[in-house]
């Protein structure tokens, strides 16, 4: 909207009234010598390009009936009794020909909107988008045996979550080439930020560095509420359980588990960045019974973006949820405390942790199970500290 | 020497389709068909039985003919009589016939068709159950919990008579063409009633595979117990896309409202098990289907639900079977 933000006062000594265009709009000269109109008037830009006498509306009616009489393809064809007085006024002061909008200049405007929305290659891109269409609305696409639709998460998902990820977060990656670029593994990272966003960060982020899709484990929780479980799933997610995490482990996928849970997400605003248990090491059993790395990812800024400061237990157990956060701007903003604050993320992969040396029967040992856990546990814990030490701010 | 089979439930349609295709199979030398009323149709060679399978006769016919291996395909997602003669016949059915199977000491195989449905459909669910899994949430009415204690009837006869090769098979939601279950009706409705937030993932397996894997059963005898479905998985709201039909999303807990109003409608209802099955959906693990009992079906989920929308008459919405349809000309066969 160029013209709502240039509205200069005056006209800087050119001819004219206070719109500050060359020539004063029609509307405006229409007024002139009456009440001084205000310079919004002038808005309608056909308007102020053609020398017409008449008034704005009267102006409108005779774009539309002039359109008609185009579209048509000759000008004294019969056009019903009710336009006919009103088109005939304007004909006398407007030459049809010069009204109207030719179908010359809809084509360039269809045009430049295209190339506005879809970039110079539009032509291929709007035949891809309207194909991409068609097989939404006809069913005609594939999802895996967990609901994974690979489509509509990147075209969707991804592409919605991506500019918060670059622009309001700021998330940088280090350490990406610890993740495999192939064949099974398991990422495990902290779990923080009242809201798991750091999930979706994440995700994005391996996303646009390896072109792998991180296949979350969710908590049933996530599967149990209406949309969220419908979009997890779609997303890529599936349930945190052992049978699904081997299962898609042994598939060659690369899983995203959080370990700490709802502990870590909800942990109060007082104890950011102090790793919680780490569940009860199913991960572990589960990377050891199929032999894939360990991928240890620590995430410094998803700790900032709501702190937690509160807690309602009574309303969380009416409502059947782990919790209900109270931070400094939620509930006391509405919807406006929804927005996160804008932290300065850092996301690392550290080195992965070979489980494959292991011997056939390591997973049901609960001691080294135990101890793989802890190793990866104080792996991110360290990162953690090393990164919150080189962080200078938490918003930069 | 053949073998002599008794296949129970060969009035439904899919019973005396399978007792029809088995008395053509060169390693089966009898097929006797039982159940409470005649087929319909020619029954070819399959020498029909009126027997109640609640009533002990059954033992007399199993020691009569020399029943050497016994199908049972007569529990049943649906009846006329309402909800308590459906369980009467499917579950105490069962055990009369699982008795007289027991009293049988010429019996060498019990194939025994189960439903997937005994998984039941909850958030906690695995995305994909093998069949060692047990479901998270017990099924606790209808088909699903008869089916339920029919399986636990039929490892029960497996410990008592170890001789007996048992083969349960799990299938997935049978479709096809000329399958009246409760999910087809529900796909044949004009709108579709989904659960609003919610997007089911379905496995289908086609009508036809069904007989061959009874059959492959029947005539193999693996002891143990398999899912069996067309690979792949299709989310419900692709299913209905694909049948170009259009949806109403309900939340959950009207939905039982809409299949009350459906029932008055003359329609079938939705039970709790299928509006809790049309919630979470429900996948399971074929890989033992393939490696243990060798068979493989011959359609994947989606092409088995390609033949079954071939079927339907296109809704409000044309999907693309009926575009197609259209692009070639013609009207459908």
């Amino acid at each position: 909207m160029p013209d709502a933000e240039v509205i200069p006062l005056g006209t800087r000594g050119k001819p004219g009234r206070g719109a500050g265009s060359a020539k004063p709009s029609s509307a405006a000269r229409n007024l002139a010598g009456g009440t001084k109109k205000p310079a919004g008037t002038a808005k309608k830009p056909r308007v102020s390009d053609e020398p017409e006498q008449t008034a704005a509306d009267q102006d409108d009616a005779a774009h539309e009936a002039d359109d008609r009489t185009e579209a048509a393809g000759a000008p004294d064809v019969e056009r019903p009794l009710a336009d006919a007085p009103r088109a005939e006024a304007v004909r006398e002061s407007a030459p049809a020909p010069t009204t109207g909008i030719p179908a010359g200049d809809w084509l360039g405007a269809f045009t430049a909107a295209a190339k506005e929305v879809f970039g110079e290659t539009w032509e291929p891109r709007l035949a891809e988008f309207l194909a991409f269409l068609r097989r939404r609305v006809t069913g005609d696409y594939r999802v895996d045996e967990y609901g994974f639709d690979a489509e509509i998460t990147e075209r969707f998902f991804l592409a919605a979550v991506r500019p918060i990820a670059e622009k309001w977060f700021r998330v940088e990656v280090r350490g990406i080439e610890n993740v495999p670029t192939e064949g099974g593994a398991l990422v495990v990272s902290n779990h923080s930020g009242t809201i798991p966003l750091d999930g979706l960060m994440t995700m994005v982020s391996i996303h646009d560095q390896t072109g792998r899709n991180l296949r979350p484990l969710g908590a049933d929780l996530v599967f149990r509420l209406p949309v969220v479980g419908e979009l997890a799933r779609k997303g890529g997610a599936t349930l945190a359980c052992g049978e699904d995490a081997q299962r898609m482990l042994s598939g060659g996928e690369l899983v995203g588990v959080w370990p700490e849970g709802f502990k870590g997400i909800g942990k109060p605003y007082s104890e950011r960045y102090k790793l919680q248990r780490f569940g009860r090491g199913g991960f572990v059993s589960a990377a050891l019974r199929t032999g894939v790395p360990i991928v240890p990812c620590s995430v410094v800024g998803a700790e900032e973006i709501y702190p937690l400061v509160g807690n309602v237990p009574a309303l969380a157990r009416l409502l059947g949820v782990p919790y209900v956060p109270i931070t400094p701007f939620f509930p006391l903003l509405g919807p406006l405390g929804l927005v996160p604050l804008p932290s300065k993320w850092l996301i690392e992969f550290g080195e992965p942790i070979r489980t494959d040396s292991y011997d056939e029967g390591a997973a049901d040992d609960p001691m080294l199970v135990f101890n793989v856990t802890d190793q990866v546990r104080e792996t991110i814990q360290q990162t953690l500290y090393t990164l919150l030490m080189q962080r200078r701010s938490v918003f930069y | 020497m053949g073998r002599v089979v008794l296949v129970t439930g060969v009035s439904h349609d899919l019973g005396s389709r399978f007792a029809r295709s088995l008395a053509d199979d060169p390693a089966v030398e009898r097929v006797v068909g039982v159940d409470v009323v005649p087929p319909r149709g020619d029954m070819g060679q399959v020498d029909f039985v009126r027997a109640d399978i609640r009533n002990p006769v059954i033992a007399k016919v199993i020691a009569s003919r020399d029943v050497d291996t016994v199908v049972h395909m007569s529990v049943h997602a649906t009846s006329g009589g309402g909800r308590s003669s459906m369980k009467e016949h499917n579950v105490i059915g069962t055990m009369q016939l699982l008795a007289a199977c027991q009293k049988a000491p010429g019996l060498e195989r019990l194939v025994v068709k189960s439903s997937t449905a005994v998984y039941g459909s909850s958030s906690r669910d695995p995305a994909m159950f093998t069949e060692d899994v047990a479901a998270k949430q017990m099924p606790r009415s209808g088909y699903a919990k008869d089916m339920l204690e029919v399986e636990g009837y039929v490892r029960g006869f497996a410990r008592r008579r170890p001789d007996v090769a048992v083969t349960m098979l799990r299938a997935a939601n049978t479709v096809g063409p000329r399958v009246a279950s409760p999910l087809t009706q529900y796909f044949r409705l004009p709108v579709v009633p989904t659960v609003l937030g919610y997007d089911a993932r379905l496995q289908f397996l086609h009508e036809t595979d069904l007989l061959a894997a009874l059959r492959h059963a029947t005539v193999d005898g693996v002891h143990g117990t398999f899912n069996v479905a067309g690979s792949g998985v299709l989310m419900l709201s692709q299913a209905v896309r694909r049948l170009g039909r259009p949806t109403l999303a309900v939340p959950g807990f009207a939905l039982s409202s809409v299949g009350s109003f459906l029932k008055q409608t003359g329609m079938p209802g939705l039970s709790p098990e299928m509006t809790g099955f049309l919630t979470f959906g429900r996948g399971v693990d074929t890989a033992r289907m393939r490696s243990i009992l060798g068979f493989e079906p011959d359609y994947s989920t989606e092409a088995a639900f390609a033949d079954f929308a071939r079927s339907v008459v296109p809704g409000l919405v044309p999907g693309p079977h009926a575009a197609a349809a259209a692009a070639l000309g013609g009207p459908r066969a």
